[in-house]
């Protein structure tokens, strides 16, 4: 499909010294795309660089093929929903909703439709005559996402637009979104620092740190595949043990293929799913059993494992069954990510 | 009687009468005002006169300087607010948006007019105005009156201003308004509330203005608080009484026409220092 979105090489510091540096993304036409990172990492920098609130200082920013660095914010084909304070307190939700299509100059009736009609969209629908004080912080957020909507941007950009919402809500938005996204086709660039949210909504995840790009990649493949150290840090949960490469990856007693040629002292990544746990005569790593807590259909284990420290795995619940905390063990790994050191 | 206190509840009724108290102590004066206004004759130890009667509303009215004094007190008060309005709200919203090196300072400047006592402050601007030709002249009078409500006219919409998120402004650009739509549709009327408490306060205080203008004015400038002077030192009680209602009647209809926008927020947020 056609790239509808093109980030080269952009650069943005700050007098402070804070900011991005070499972000290059391409994104598809119609596509979902997630940039997550830890607070301060350069999210809302990058997406206000292709809003048009920011210049940045190299690079460039193309849309359907054409560069817009040269343009306001206003002459952008772009719509940004912030995290709070979109609307304009002192205007009715259709005047809110209205104030763009009038200075497109649409024709009353059509605007009064198509309000309507977003407002459907957005499940809020009637309430034209209300005033954002009238309205929860969820229902602010649908006005302003429907806001955008109405402008039919080339590309959608939201900045934690529910992170100031409660879990539940913000699940329900999240999904909504999602559905918007998928009936309009809409190519949104939607900015959280909430993993499960990335994992659950995107087409491809952007995980940055330190106003870096550390991969790009489906949330699949994030998951089961992070690139570097700090991916495998930051998505999911991970247990870290050093481990030895020379013409194998070696961890205590165990070893596993060196598919990547590390050599010399790795960090040694393993998903608490990728945990098998055996009694003491079996293979792996003698250790002992800490603790079993049962979280309703699997449960989850510590193991101490001497100098490799402890460990974390999900069992079955039926596999715990016979288990004993403080009793020997010994611990195998179905799969192992290895990072080199430093 | 009973129903009432028990209505009021025994826990507030401490408060109660505060208030009360509060009340009596504001409104009586205004009450024995009133009486005065309408007074034919009234002899000393009875509580209310003898007979009412509109004669010194018709003696106030006939006085030509006091009919000058008014039309002259609204046409400067005019003035004033809309100068103030013009040079203080920029001025506000650059305070708001623009970090520029000591903005506080020059923010806290405007305290410095109501640091000293005025007469030392006018007496020493009056030395200044003469030597520019400014006494005795309307221009005079303005400036004078100006210099007194330029911290009120710059901290409260300033306040407002403030309270405007850049979401909201950016939000505007965002959806296709240029800068300059921005301002008029989205931040100006955010701030009017803010903006127009401090205008009615502009236009009070040069209603009420007498020190500033008695020093600058006189003689041409006789304003409704420099008459009053004349009138109470020359005439009965019963003139000034109906002089003061005429003087306090148009901040009565100004605050009451604002109430929906002078709220208590308002004001306070332009006494915050950021
Ligand atoms: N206007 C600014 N002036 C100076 N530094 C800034 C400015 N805006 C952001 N920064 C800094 O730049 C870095 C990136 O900021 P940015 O807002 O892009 O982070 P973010 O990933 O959106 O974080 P968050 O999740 O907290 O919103 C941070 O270290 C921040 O302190
Ligand atoms: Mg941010």
């Amino acid at each position: 499909m056609s790239i509808q979105l093109s980030i080269r090489q952009l650069k943005k510091r700050y007098k402070t010294g804070d900011g991005v540096s070499d972000i290059s993304l391409d994104i598809r036409k119609g596509e979902l795309i997630t940039l997550l990172g830890p607070s301060g990492c350069g999210k809302t920098t990058v997406l206000r660089s292709i809003g048009g609130f920011l210049d940045p200082d190299a690079g460039d920013i193309l849309i359907e093929g054409k560069s817009v660095l040269g343009s306001p914010p206003e002459k952008r084909p772009t719509s940004m929903v912030f995290q709070s304070y979109n609307l304009w307190p002192h205007m009715t939700v259709y005047d809110n909703l209205a104030f763009g299509l009038k200075i497109r100059k649409m024709s009353k009736p059509a605007i009064k439709q198509a309000i309507s009609e977003v407002l459907e969209l957005v499940r809020l629908p009637g309430m034209e005559k209300k005033y954002p004080g009238q309205l929860s912080g969820g229902q602010q957020q649908r006005v302003a996402v429907a806001r955008s909507l109405l402008l039919k941007p080339a590309v959608l950009l939201l900045d934690e637009p529910f992170s100031a919402l409660d879990a539940k809500l913000r699940h329900e938005m999240r999904e909504e979104l999602r559905e918007i996204q998928a009936d309009s086709g809409l190519t949104m660039v939607f900015v959280t620092h909430d993993q499960e949210e990335a994992l659950s909504i995107s087409d491809r995840i952007v995980v940055m740190n330190k106003g870096n790009i550390e991969q790009i990649a489906s949330p699949q493949d994030i998951y089961d595949h992070p690139e570097t150290l700090f991916v495998a840090q930051f998505i999911g949960k991970m247990n870290f043990v050093k481990g030895v490469a020379d013409d194998r990856i070696r961890i205590g007693g165990l070893s596993f293929p060196n598919a990547q040629a590390h050599s010399g002292p790795v960090s040694i990544a393993i998903r608490p799913e990728d945990v098998i746990l055996n009694d003491a005569e079996g293979q792996g790593i003698p250790g002992i059993l800490k603790q079993i807590m049962v979280l309703g259909h699997y449960a989850e284990v510590s193991v101490e494992l001497g100098d490799h420290g402890t460990i974390r795995g999900f069992q079955p619940r039926e596999a715990v069954k016979s288990l004993q905390p403080g009793q020997k063990v010994t611990v195998h790994f179905a799969k192992v990510l290895t990072y080199s050191e430093g | 009687m009973r129903w009432y206190f028990r209505a009021v509840g025994a826990k507030r009724i401490i408060a109660f009468i505060v208030l009360a108290l509060f009340v009596i102590f504001f409104l009586g004066p205004l009450l024995n005002l009133l009486i005065l206004a309408f007074t034919g004759r009234w002899n000393y130890p009875d509580v209310l006169p003898h007979e009412w009667s509109l004669k010194w509303w018709t003696f106030v009215f006939q006085q030509e300087d006091i009919a000058n004094s008014m039309g002259l007190s609204f046409l400067i008060a005019a003035i004033v607010t809309g100068l103030s309005i013009v040079l203080c709200i920029p001025a506000a919203y650059a305070f708001a948006r623009i970090r520029f090196p000591l903005s506080r300072f020059f923010l806290f400047s405007f305290l410095l007019t109501h640091a000293f006592p005025k007469m030392g402050l006018y007496v020493s601007i009056a030395v200044l105005f003469y030597k520019l030709g400014l006494m005795n002249t309307l221009a005079g009078v303005v400036l004078i009156h100006m210099i007194n409500v330029l911290m009120y006219m710059t901290w409260i919409p300033t306040a407002s201003f403030r309270n405007i998120h850049a979401a909201q402004e950016e939000s505007a650009r965002d959806v296709g308004a240029g800068p300059f739509l921005v301002f008029r549709r989205i931040t100006l009327p955010m701030a009017m509330p803010g903006i127009l408490v401090a205008s009615i306060f502009t236009f009070l205080n040069s209603l009420d203005e007498a020190q500033g203008t008695f020093l600058v004015g006189i003689p041409n400038y006789k304003t409704m608080p420099i008459v009053m002077y004349s009138i109470i030192s020359d005439y009965p009680a019963y003139a000034g009484a109906v002089f003061s209602i005429i003087l306090t009647a148009p901040t009565v209809i100004l605050l009451l026409a604002a109430q929906r926008f002078v709220s208590a927020d308002v004001m306070a947020s332009g006494f915050q220092v950021k």
